[in-house]
């Protein structure tokens, strides 16, 4: 029996594949290689040349100093503590607002209401407008406006709120539906109220979905610049905020102050304060992954 | 059977007002997302309406000079635009085909140990924040790449390159992952079914998965020109802030969204019409996404291919 | 009589230099980038001795400064020009009354990319042909005929800037009166980050940020009508580099200095106005000019 008699396309038993066809296949490989490659080459010359750029003012001094208009000087202090002022209280209050809204559109609301539909498609939404827009919102509304808040952190923290709760809305959703049905009927069955059910069998199981959302959503706030411009926290600001009243400044902000500064000098201090923000950012990353491989093997 | 009262116990009365107060906090909490977003389409709307009943729509939307902050004012918002369009292009022209080949070499092609290195890489890269590639553009992009080797006219110390090009590499990692995901959605199946007839690797990616993961490598497109329009911090440190109206991305622009950052540090007076061009401008960028994000839901549902 | 010791002792203000740490609040300074680096100074050195004083300096230009002033969300307004009339209209009709403190002496600068060798010396005439209002020149040979062909880039100061506003006084007789194909920015730093990047470049601000960036960019001198004249700290106090040299002002009013700390951080700038102007590159007040200053903290305590 002759193969190619069969299907001439097909190569032939024992045959090598026609080479020009071998040759789109391995072009195509190193174009998707290439692809990668791009990824990784401008990852690491921008750590490098961050690292390297910084390097000299990566010190005890960077972090205990506030800021300076003497590049000599100049650390990070406020800003650190601005960001966790920041990034705490946010994660506070987006927590159990985005945790519960996921329970109750996950276990209480109706599936076929085209209300939810449409609360859902919301939060969709929301997690894709841009960020300079909530920003856009918190100067209309919570700094000036109604709310009047002025510049302040407690208008910072509530703007970041705003901008990662669909975040967290969605990771815990995903990590509630994770949880196998099978759980839940039998904490029923067993007598259960729905509530017991979920407060005992279902949260319990979702938690390290949930905590790696919330972790992600956090180094999201951590890092956001865009709406916090708008609000004030670009400023000049020597000290540590001391209540939700105080004005405050944030790493990303003071990053970009000091990039936005002529003085070469300022710049390899923003390279330095990069490095920081940076080890921060994957350290939480490195967490949530760790987390979410750890108990993934559970259920 | 001991005759016990059918009437329902003191905990059971309690857990079932539990379960009521529960329900109906959440329902509430459910509902903060909805007033946010009303919130947000309230607090442009209004500047809007009143920045629109001074200046004229034709003026904003035809006039080819940007100049709100100046005097006299100018509200031309097509430099606005086309900057935009420029820094979108080039990020969308280099993140979808090197997101669309990684999410293809991750999905067919690695082994699990590259997959367990390049996907954190993905990861790390999708988590640096946008201050810190702006300083990358500026500082390192601008100089040593656009400079270098852009031929139309002189490159300045701005340029909507050097924006677009860090900005797709923001953009790519997103871009990898949700194309992954529609491929690893494909059913093993088929895969295996256009090996056993021949194929090579290739073209099974090329005739087999990628059709099938169509929408939501679409969807995934779609998205990604959408974070690549809302963009702020990397064109604001490195496309420059002169609203230009050109078509060279080697010249420096003003995006909507830097423009936005731009005028939100120079704080304008409230009530003034700089201050309202920030929410006309925002009221354009918000509405430009929302009908991407739309676009990019709809595609999924409407062409998704169902493998049960 | 002792109501009235009371008033004196608490309009007279009194300096205790070794006590002060005791002070606490708020001090809010928001307003021209120009001055900012100049207060910021002596905002840092100031919070050194006083620590729990919270000072939060921003830069929202002279013109936004004054917005947030004349609504009272400011302490003192920094301003690279005088206050204007309508803004102060605006802020009497908030009960504010703007009381102006001298700073420093500054010199609007020009400057072009190192590398430009052939415009060294510029006329305020040929500095009108490059920003008037209906300017389309983008070259530098149609500038004057001598310059080579090289494409003009322009980044200056933006309109919220009191620097834009007494640059276009100064260059094109009106203020605000400028083309507005350029690189604006409240910012400065952006401006020289600018020029530094770009051979045809061209730009202005104070002289502070030229002095403290020479390498990067390069000083030109004006001709104002009496020859070519560099900007320095003798051509500027002594008029001679003209029409850019100017004062640098903040504004404060009466409710907001009467608080101790806000009281003593005007008392600590002018005690160390010399060093202080001259770490941030600025030229001294004159003597006369520390008199007056002096005058208006009396007049304001007075108030």
């Amino acid at each position: 029996m002759n193969l190619e008699a069969i299907s001439p396309a097909a190569p032939p038993l024992g045959h090598k594949i026609a080479s020009s066809r071998l040759w789109r296949d391995r072009i195509f490989r190193s174009i998707l290689l290439l692809s990668i490659a791009v990824a990784l080459l401008t990852l690491f010359t921008l750590l490098i040349d961050t690292f390297l750029e910084g390097r000299p003012r990566l010190n005890g001094a960077l972090l205990e100093n506030m800021p300076s208009g003497r590049p000599a000087r100049a650390g990070l202090q406020s800003a650190i503590f601005g960001s966790l002022w920041l990034v705490g209280i946010t994660s506070l209050v987006s927590l159990p607002l985005g945790v519960g809204t996921a329970i109750f559109l996950e276990e209480y609301a109706p599936k076929n209401s085209r209300y939810i539909r449409l609360i859902e498609l919301n939060i969709q939404n929301m997690a894709g407008v841009p960020s300079v827009v909530f920003g856009i919102l918190g100067l209309a509304f919570i700094a000036r406006g109604p709310l009047s808040w002025g510049f302040t952190v407690r208008t910072g923290a509530m703007v970041l709120t705003i901008l990662v709760l669909p975040l967290v809305i969605i990771a815990s959703r995903e990590a509630i539906r994770a949880v196998p049905p099978s759980i839940r009927d039998g904490s029923l069955a067993l007598g259960a109220t729905q509530w017991q059910t979920i407060w005992r069998q279902v949260l319990p199981a979702a938690v390290p979905g949930i905590a790696t959302g919330s972790i992600l959503s956090a180094s999201r706030a951590l890092g956001e610049s865009a709406p916090l411009l708008l609000l004030g926290a670009l400023s000049f600001v020597t000290f540590n905020p001391t209540s939700l009243d105080s004005g405050y400044t944030v790493l990303p902000l003071l990053i970009f102050k000091y990039a936005s500064d002529a003085k070469a000098e300022f710049h390899v201090v923003a390279a330095a304060a990069i490095i920081v923000l940076l080890v921060v950012l994957l350290a939480m990353n490195a967490t949530a992954i760790l987390v979410r491989n750890r108990f993934q093997k559970r259920l | 059977m001991a005759s016990e009262s059918l009437a329902p116990s003191g905990q059971l009365l309690r857990q079932r007002r539990i379960e009521l107060i529960v329900r109906s906090s959440l329902s509430v909490v459910g509902l903060v997302s909805v007033v946010v977003t009303i919130a947000i389409v309230a607090s442009l709307l209004l500047p809007t309406l009143e920045f629109f009943s001074e200046i004229s729509i034709a003026e904003f939307f035809t006039s080819k000079v940007w100049a709100p902050l100046f005097n006299p004012p100018r509200f031309g918002v097509l430099p606005l635009v086309t900057g935009t369009f420029l820094v979108m292009s080039v990020a969308v022209i280099l993140a979808v085909p090197c997101g669309l080949g990684a999410a293809f070499y991750l999905s067919e092609y690695a082994s699990p140990r590259l997959r367990k290195v390049v996907k954190p890489v993905l990861e790390v890269l999708a988590g640096i924040p946008t201050v810190v590639l702006g300083f990358f553009a500026l500082n390192f992009v601008n100089p040593q790449v656009v400079q270098k080797f852009w031929p139309i006219g002189d490159v300045g110390t701005f340029s909507a390159l050097s924006a677009g090009l860090v900005v797709g590499v923001a953009i790519l990692p997103l871009m990898a992952s949700l194309a992954e995901d529609a491929m690893s959605a494909v059913p093993n199946s088929l895969r295996d079914g256009a090996l056993a007839l021949g194929a090579t690797r290739r073209e099974v990616c090329t005739g087999v998965i990628f059709p099938a993961a169509l929408s939501g490598i679409v969807a995934a497109v779609v998205l990604a020109f959408s974070r690549a329009i809302g963009e702020t911090t990397i064109a604001l440190m490195a496309a420059g802030s002169n609203p230009r109206f050109t078509l060279n991305p080697g010249n420096g622009v003003q995006t909507m969204a830097s423009f936005i950052g731009f005028a939100g540090i120079g704080d304008q007076p409230t009530g003034s019409t700089g201050y309202k061009t920030i929410f006309a401008v925002g009221s354009l960028l918000f509405i430009i996404t929302f009908l991407l994000n739309i676009l990019s839901i709809r595609v999924v549902r409407r062409f998704r291919e169902a493998y049960e | 009589m002792m109501a009235a010791a009371l008033v004196a002792a608490g309009c007279g203000g009194d300096s205790d230099g070794g006590s002060a740490s005791e002070l606490s609040g708020q001090i809010k300074i928001d307003g021209s980038s120009t001055v900012t680096p100049l207060i910021s100074l002596a905002a840092e050195d100031f919070q050194a001795e006083h620590s729990r004083v919270q000072v939060t300096v921003g830069t929202s230009g002279t013109g936004g400064g004054f917005e947030k002033f004349c609504n009272g969300e400011t302490d003192f307004s920094m301003a690279s020009r005088k206050i204007q009339d309508s803004e102060i209209e605006a802020c009497q009709a908030n009960n504010i009354e703007p009381f102006e403190l001298v700073v420093a002496n500054d010199g609007l600068s020009v400057v072009v990319h190192p590398d430009n060798d052939w415009a060294d010396c510029l006329t305020v005439a040929q500095l009108k042909t490059i920003w008037a209002p209906d300017s389309k020149v983008n070259n530098w040979n149609q500038v004057d005929r001598s310059f080579p062909n090289q494409k003009l880039t322009l980044f200056g100061a933006g309109s919220d800037s009191g620097t834009f506003d007494y640059f276009t006084l100064a260059v094109n007789g009106e203020e605000g009166s400028t083309r507005t194909d350029y690189n604006p920015s409240e910012d400065d730093n952006v401006t020289i980050t600018g020029v530094s990047g770009d051979k045809g470049a061209m730009g202005y601000f104070g002289l502070s940020y030229l002095l403290e960036n020479e390498g990067k960019i390069k000083g030109v001198e004006i001709d104002g009508g009496d020859g070519c004249v560099e900007a320095n700290s003798e051509t500027v106090q002594s008029g001679e580099y003209k029409p850019l040299g100017r004062e640098l002002f903040i504004y404060t009013q009466a409710d907001a200095a009467q608080r101790p700390e806000v009281k003593a951080f005007s008392d600590f700038y002018l005690q160390n106005q010399a060093t202080l102007t001259e770490e941030a590159l600025f030229v001294p007040l004159t003597d006369a000019q520390v008199e007056k200053a002096k005058e208006e903290l009396a007049k304001i305590d007075a108030a």
